[in-house]
């Protein structure tokens, strides 16, 4: 079983996800997660404030089913499908992590330092929370998806539009690892 | 009952997505420090085990549950919306180290802290659409 517990290598997870792209597209929908962002707005009440949030929101359920499904399946993995082994991060990594006042980088899925709840007493950590969620829910609908909409199904069908995004993801994804992070922490 | 096919796929999704350490901040901090193969790994197979299926799909040999072609949305062209969008997208992802989906997923392996990244990243949404005529697309 210690290949069910242990963390899955790139050349089993890859074709995996692309298993949920194609679950998706048989069932007649699209494997698209940031979608349900604007869908959650709509059920708030968004479409008072602009017409991007009028439409159909109940034709999106399946999608927002998907998100319980995702969480449950997050509940699943660390409780019954997981051993302590860690993240086996590039060393070089780690000592970079621990100068930048990282403890423990790779022991758990994310740093302490930024997501516990003791953190949370620190309005650095807040404001990094707020601004990265932010930036994530803009950015997404702003470029029509994020990694499942255009990294995955937009370039498995071959489409430029989804290559100028993921290149867009990449260019700012390198300067907040190399040039931001360095400044915040 | 209709809806429990989707449960079970974001179930799989949410397992994968864990076990493959894609959900990992610092996976994905490594992966934009370029210091390891690991998320472009996973990225990439993805990606060509989709090109695979679509291709076969397209030779008319996959079809959907209700017997139709499947069908992926064509994306609008443009460039601006896609380079400026994915750019501030990419400074968040690397940020809190989370996609849409990982956000969600994390929260399930009791990242509390996931809630308030979920809440700003609906706020920014709704920013969006708020400020969406006044943007060059």
């Amino acid at each position: 079983m210690d290949f069910i517990l242990n963390p899955w290598p790139w050349y089993v997870s890859g074709p995996l996800i692309a298993i949920v792209m194609a679950l998706l597209l048989y069932f007649g929908k699209t494997f698209g997660m940031s979608s349900n962002l604007r869908t959650l707005c709509a059920i708030g009440g968004a479409g008072k404030f602009s017409d991007f949030f009028k439409f159909k929101w109940k034709d999106q359920l399946w999608n927002l089913t998907v998100v319980l499904g995702a969480i449950i399946g997050g509940f699943i993995a660390v409780h019954f499908l997981s051993n302590d082994s860690g993240t086996a991060l590039n060393p070089n990594t780690m000592t970079e992590l621990q100068h930048m006042g990282f403890k423990n980088p790779g022991a758990n899925l994310v740093p302490d330092e930024i997501f516990s709840l003791e953190a949370l007493a620190s309005a650095k950590t807040l404001i990094l929370l707020v601004v990265g969620g932010l930036l994530v829910g803009f950015g997404t609908r702003y470029a029509g998806g994020c990694t499942s909409g255009h990294a995955i199904t937009g370039l498995s069908s071959l489409q430029m539009p989804s290559l100028i995004a993921v290149i867009g993801f990449f260019i700012g994804g390198l300067i907040m690892a190399n040039l931001i992070l360095p400044l915040i922490f | 009952m209709k809806f429990i096919k989707y449960l079970f796929v974001g179930i799989f999704f949410g397992i994968v997505l864990v076990k493959s350490e894609a959900v990992s901040w610092f996976r994905i901090y490594e992966m934009f420090r370029f210091q390891s193969f690991h998320m472009y790994g996973i990225i990439g197979t993805a990606i060509a085990t989709g090109v695979l299926f679509l291709q076969i799909s397209k030779k008319g040999h996959i079809k959907t549950m209700q017997g139709a072609d499947l069908y992926v949305p064509k994306k609008d062209k443009g460039f601006t919306r896609y380079i400026i969008g994915g750019i501030i997208f990419g400074l968040g992802w690397a940020l809190v180290g989370a996609c849409p989906g990982p956000m969600y997923i994390l929260l399930g392996t009791g990242v509390w802290s996931m809630l308030i990244v979920i809440a700003a990243a609906i706020a920014g949404t709704f920013l969006y659409g708020i400020l969406k005529n006044k943007l060059p697309h």
